[in-house]
């Protein structure tokens, strides 16, 4: 079974920046941390280069630091997130840190592969909606709490606004039902099989050993 | 008659095993690279009790995290457990590793090609986002995720949502000095970073048609740079020509089938796409990155643009550089040639030409490092690793380095504050290194820059023959 995602509710966390890259979410020297998912300290390294400084000490004003984001589980950010790499450590750092939705108005394709595999959702909106959340937001825990719910694809904000979006229905009963994909695809054992025979003998020159 | 293709809708849908609706398909998978970041997926294979379908269809590389820096390497001296797991699973499940001492050990984008593991109409996955770079053979190649890789390894398919297809045609002809590097460069420049996010980006037009396929690779491999998960070209004469002879290309019969098949992967006339957009190309510089993003780009000749968006703002604050200002003349403290961008014979041959009878600045360090062993190995034989050293340039061991700030046991990266020229792909914060400040350029304009001591063009050097 695969991680569900059914709903979260709690602080969403803005930072609206364009372009925030992978190894900006999950820096590489904390790749250096080895393990089936990444090192034992995921939460911790989540944005280090923009959470710490030079000696390790968290800097006050990123958002992530403050007190009152300090247990977001949502993240409300800029264009482009996620984009780069293709390290499914950035969704284990995001989650580890307890951040299951990311709402942005546009992500990185293997990013946004990567969360579905991982019981996280992420939300594509217009950046003017995300701007509205993100205002709303801004107090934080604990005034400003969403309710973000895949089963009727809306989010419930602090003001009692309720602002829709959609997930690829293929994509959504996934989430919703933590359903396993490769399980899922096993079940089609007999016809990958034939498919491969049939492309061995339309294309031998591309299957020289098996 | 059939309804046009674009050439990436012909080798996906030969590839569909099933539509699952909603616009997914279940594909199958050809080709699957395994570096050694991703060989954790092997630990997941293991602990859900499942096959490798076909051990035969991966291809595993020591690479990422590999010594480049130190003279030959004993591969027992390895301690990276992301190597040594690479190596495990590798035997267990009966993978053939490129591991160092292998003459195709090397960055696993640049191996498969060179081995020709990596053919044109095939489907290519890796758990890593430069795995467009072999789409320049003709190919379907992407990056996945670590959870896509182990679904790849038990069921040989991916499931997959069809993308939109773009396409980029470059006409005019390169002028002299400016090679394919700054031509992507340039391009990522004009589509943005996010120019081509959710399609297929198919390269096309005579300045393709007229480019060795080692440039061919140098766009591809910067696909994913405007958001493109698939970059392509397709295969002709210059492509075939590549991959015969290689290790793993089809010989005899098999490769008569294969040339011929290759020959219809073509966008038909009036095949749709979703974008189009034409370049002319005829009157670029060599580019340079002022910002931390591959798209913050200029010719080497013009000021680092003015501008009222943050996003610029910001990065030009990471880079302490003023807007306005010129980019040439900008000290440097490394230079770094390599990585699956420009690691290839032509890069090395073009960069030891232009630093030929020239010296590494005072103060500046200067890598080489060759993208495959097959590569270094030519490499020596034409003398270019002596053209380098008497240069001053360091010579190294195949591998990323300090492309992704990743080298293992010799942390090859750079201290904070470095300013690094790089024939790297991305310039991101703290890429190469907690602090440094990248500079995406191409090998030539790496040389010139190194031997100066500042951002240089290749064009100002006396006696260059570009
Ligand atoms: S050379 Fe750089 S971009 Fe290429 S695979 Fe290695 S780390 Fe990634």
């Amino acid at each position: 079974m695969s991680e569900k995602f059914v709903s979260v509710t709690g602080a969403a966390a803005p930072l609206l920046r364009a372009n925030i890259d992978t190894d900006t979410i999950s820096p590489t020297r904390t790749e250096k941390e080895f393990g089936e998912k990444g090192g034992s300290n995921l939460a911790q390294f989540l944005f280090a280069n923009w959470r710490y400084d030079e000696n390790d000490n968290p800097l006050p004003d990123f958002v992530l630091n403050r007190t009152s984001f300090k247990s977001a589980k949502i993240l409300l950010t800029g264009p482009n997130f996620g984009c780069g790499s293709s390290r499914e450590s950035a969704v284990w750092m995001l989650k580890a840190f307890g951040i299951s939705c990311v709402i942005a108005p546009s992500f990185g394709e293997i990013f946004y592969n990567n969360c579905f595999k991982n019981g996280a959702l992420p939300v594509i909106l217009d950046e003017a909606t995300i701007d509205g959340l993100a205002k709303e937001a801004e107090p934080g825990e604990p005034e400003a709490i969403f309710t973000v719910d895949l089963e009727s694809q809306t989010i419930a904000t602090p003001s009692g606004k309720t602002v829709p979006f959609t997930i690829p229905a293929f994509r959504r009963q996934g989430l919703l039902e933590g359903l396993d994909e490769i399980s899922l695809t096993l079940q089609r054992d007999a016809e990958i099989s034939e498919f491969a025979t049939r492309a061995k003998q339309s294309r031998p020159w591309a299957y020289p050993n098996s | 008659m059939s309804k046009p293709l674009t050439l990436f809708e012909k080798i996906w849908n030969e590839h569909v095993v099933a539509d699952l609706g909603d616009g997914f398909s279940l594909l199958f998978i050809d080709r699957h690279n395994v570096n050694d970041m991703g060989a954790r997926a092997f630990i997941t294979l293991e602990k859900m009790n499942l096959p490798l379908r076909h051990p035969e269809l991966n291809l595993a590389a020591a690479d990422h995290m590999v010594a480049t820096l130190c003279g030959p390497l004993d591969p027992s001296s390895v301690t990276s457990p992301y190597v040594l797991t690479a190596r495990k699973y590798a035997e267990k499940f009966g993978v053939r590793l490129l591991d160092i001492g292998n003459d195709y050990h090397g960055i696993l984008h640049v191996s498969a090609a060179e081995l020709g593991f990596a053919l044109p109409g095939t489907t290519i996955v890796c758990g890593d986002s430069h795995t467009c770079t072999l789409g320049a053979l003709g190919a379907v190649a992407w990056g996945i995720g670590q959870s896509e890789a182990v679904h790849v390894m038990a069921t040989q398919t991916s499931v997959q949502r069809k993308p939109k297809n773009m396409r980029v045609t470059l006409t005019g002809t390169v002028p002299a000095g400016v090679t394919p590097k700054d031509v992507m460069l340039y391009i990522i420049g004009q589509m943005g970073v996010a120019g081509a996010t959710g399609h297929a980006l198919e390269f096309a037009g005579p300045v393709i048609e007229a480019m060795p396929m080692e440039g061919r690779f140098t766009l591809c491999n910067m696909a994913v740079e405007t958001g493109a998960r698939f970059g392509l070209m397709a295969p002709d004469d210059t492509t075939a020509e590549y991959v015969n002879g290689r290790p793993d290309a089809p010989t005899g019969a098999d490769w008569d089938a294969a040339v011929a098949y290759w020959q219809t992967l073509r966008s038909d006339d009036g095949a749709a796409f979703d974008q189009e957009l034409t370049l002319d190309v005829s009157n670029i510089e060599p580019q340079v990155t002022w910002g931390i993003n591959p798209g913050q780009v200029v010719g080497i000749g013009d000021a680092i643009p003015e501008s009222n968006a943050e996003v610029d703002r910001r990065a030009l604050d990471y880079t302490k550089l003023e807007e306005g200002a010129a980019i040439k003349g900008t000290p440097i403290d490394m230079v770094f040639i390599g990585s699956c961008t420009n690691s290839r014979i032509s890069d090395l041959r073009a960069a030891a030409a232009a630093a030929k009878g020239r010296k590494v600045a005072d103060g500046v360090t200067a890598w080489v490092v060759p993208g495959c062993q097959s590569i270094k190995q030519q490499a020596e034989a034409e003398g270019l690793d002596k053209t380098f050293i008497e240069a001053g340039f360091m010579w190294g061991q195949p591998g990323c380095s300090m492309c992704g700030g990743s080298g293992n046991e010799h942390t090859e990266i750079g201290k904070p504050g470095t300013r690094i020229v790089s024939t790297t792909n991305r310039n991101f914060v703290g890429r190469q290194g907690v602090g440094t400040y990248t500079h995406l350029v191409s090998p030539l304009t790496a040389v010139a820059s190194a031997t100066t001591g500042r951002i240089a063009d290749v064009r100002d050097l006396e006696g260059a023959d570009v």
